[in-house]
């Protein structure tokens, strides 16, 4: 009976309170993004899929080898450029093949993270499925592809430290 | 038993009974089939609404609004299945007994001063008596199911119907006597003075709360429950005949939505401002009843079985009566 008590204020002013607020909700336009007619919006930090600037790698095989289930391949050679100065012919690692696949990457961005030279990123990309679960293997032009996609990052917050690298 | 007012638009066509009775039973027919998909598409969207929703958006192009037709559809397609322990029979016309009562109060429903399909001297009396039976099929379906959720379901449902239909015919009464017919053409015709809302307000809540417990919709469809019993009643059933269960859940809507609007809000009578024609009047305020009773569903949790009970006994029942009282003096000191 302490419920009926606490609500002493008049008869059904709960009840016309709550008719309020599903009326209120009625007048406002729905929250729904269409999603197969309207790309949705998504944060900037949405872990999509792994993009590759190729012109940033330099072939150092952090992301592989960081990789918890080994689902980048990289291949690459040497090549020896002659300065155009003079001088010993420096030794060149050239990218051949960087593919990620996709069906057992699992997400956890460390490659992101690891990578010393800003060549990869998060894209929000995410309609990429397949029917064929070989096909999840994508090569490196369609994760140069991606990069066109990747937002820029969101404003730090009031208080914030400066990123280490703004700094330098 | 015929009213001596009024004459039905389709006495005025043909002459020949016959055809006149033909022409009748395909427009109730017609109504009941098109208008409660209506109220049912609206509750769709009321609903999603209320939740910052969008609904059905695809069935049919335009905002999904043959939603409920694609859902007939898929209801035929549908494996109708009888459980071995079943009452075959019962179980089977269980369906038909809960929805032809609304077919059948429909006859007696004015949308305007001449379209009806008969107007009964009785007609509040024959709506209130014929309703009632829409609850046997709820029984019958939950008894035949041999399904102890769909027992629980359907004794519910009885006791619901018995606590409910008390306050139900007591608002009704209200009416009647302000109006001093029971023939539901006359009581609209009394109200071109005043829409008995007005002086009769608490039992126009008292029939709005109790149609809907009347119809277990919610907040008071304990019969349903589906987080306790399952679905109660509708607990074994399946494609077409769970079908005919929610036509009669949204036949039923309409039905008292309309018999609300003839008793309380003058029916087929225009707003003193607004000269419309009588039948859409009439839909309009069906439609607006209908809105009422799915937002009052988009609001209110369900009530505990005893609460339920309670709220028809000890309060709906002893307002209702103390009403009538008021009402009898009234007339009584006015004439």
């Amino acid at each position: 009976m302490a419920i009926e008590t606490q609500g002493t204020k008049g008869i059904g002013q709960g009840l016309l309170k709550g008719l309020g607020v599903t009326l209120k909700t009625m007048l406002r336009p729905a929250v729904t993004q269409q999603y197969p007619h309207v790309k949705p919006d998504l944060p900037a930090r949405t872990r999509g899929v792994i993009a590759l600037k190729e012109g940033n790698c330099t072939v150092c095989y952090k992301c592989a080898r960081e990789c918890p289930d080994w689902c980048i391949y990289i291949d690459a050679h040497k090549e020896a450029h002659e300065p155009a100065g003079g001088g010993r012919a420096r030794s060149v690692k050239v990218l051949d093949r960087f593919a990620i696949d996709f069906s057992l990457c699992m997400y956890c961005g460390i490659c992101v993270e690891v990578c010393p030279f800003d060549a990869l990123f998060w894209s929000p990309e995410f309609d990429y499925g397949e029917y064929d679960i070989d096909s999840m293997t994508h090569e490196k032009d369609r994760l140069e592809q991606w990069t066109y996609t990747v937002l820029p990052p969101p404003e730090l917050e009031d208080g914030a430290q400066p990123p280490a690298e703004a700094a330098s | 038993m015929i009213a001596e007012t009024g004459v039905s638009i389709v006495d005025q066509l043909t002459g020949n009974f016959w055809l006149a009775a033909l022409l009748k039973t395909v427009g109730v027919l017609g109504f009941f089939l098109v208008v409660p998909l209506i109220v049912g598409y609206m509750e769709h969207k009321v609903l999603a609404h209320a939740q910052a929703r969008l609904g059905p958006m695809e069935a049919g192009g335009f905002h999904g609004w043959a939603q409920l037709v694609a859902d007939g559809v898929k209801f035929i397609q549908k494996e109708d299945v009888v459980p071995a322990a079943a009452d075959r029979n019962v179980f089977s016309l269980a369906p038909a007994v809960a929805m032809i009562p609304y077919i059948v109060v429909l006859v007696v429903l004015p949308l305007g001063s001449d379209v009806f399909a008969l107007n009964l001297d009785v007609g509040i009396f024959f709506v209130l008596a014929v309703s009632g039976i829409g609850v046997l099929g709820i029984l019958m379906g939950g008894w035949a199911s041999a399904n102890k959720y769909a027992l629980i379901g359907a004794m519910r449902a009885a006791g619901q119907l018995i606590a409910y239909e008390l306050p139900l015919v007591f608002a009704a009464a209200g009416a009647v006597m302000l109006a001093g017919s029971m023939s539901l053409i006359n009581i609209v015709e009394a109200q071109r003075d005043l829409w008995y809302v007005v002086p009769l307000f608490p039992l126009f809540v008292i029939f709005v709360i109790s149609s809907v417990a009347e119809l277990s919709r919610p907040p008071f469809d304990m019969p349903i429950a589906d987080s306790e019993i399952i679905f109660g009643a509708f607990t074994e059933y399946s494609g077409l005949k769970f079908a005919f269960f929610l036509l009669a859940e949204y036949g039923g809507i309409v039905v008292l939505s309309g018999i609300t609007s003839v008793l309380f809000l003058g029916g087929y009578l225009p707003l003193p401002f607004i000269p419309l024609p009588g039948p859409i009047m009439m839909m309009g305020k069906i439609f607006a009843l209908s809105f009422l009773v799915i937002w009052l569903r988009a609001t209110f949790p369900r009530l505990r079985e005893d609460q339920l009970q309670r709220f028809a006994w000890v309060s709906l029942l002893e307002i209702a009566l103390l009403w009538i009282l008021v009402v009898a003096f009234a007339k009584v000191a006015m004439n």
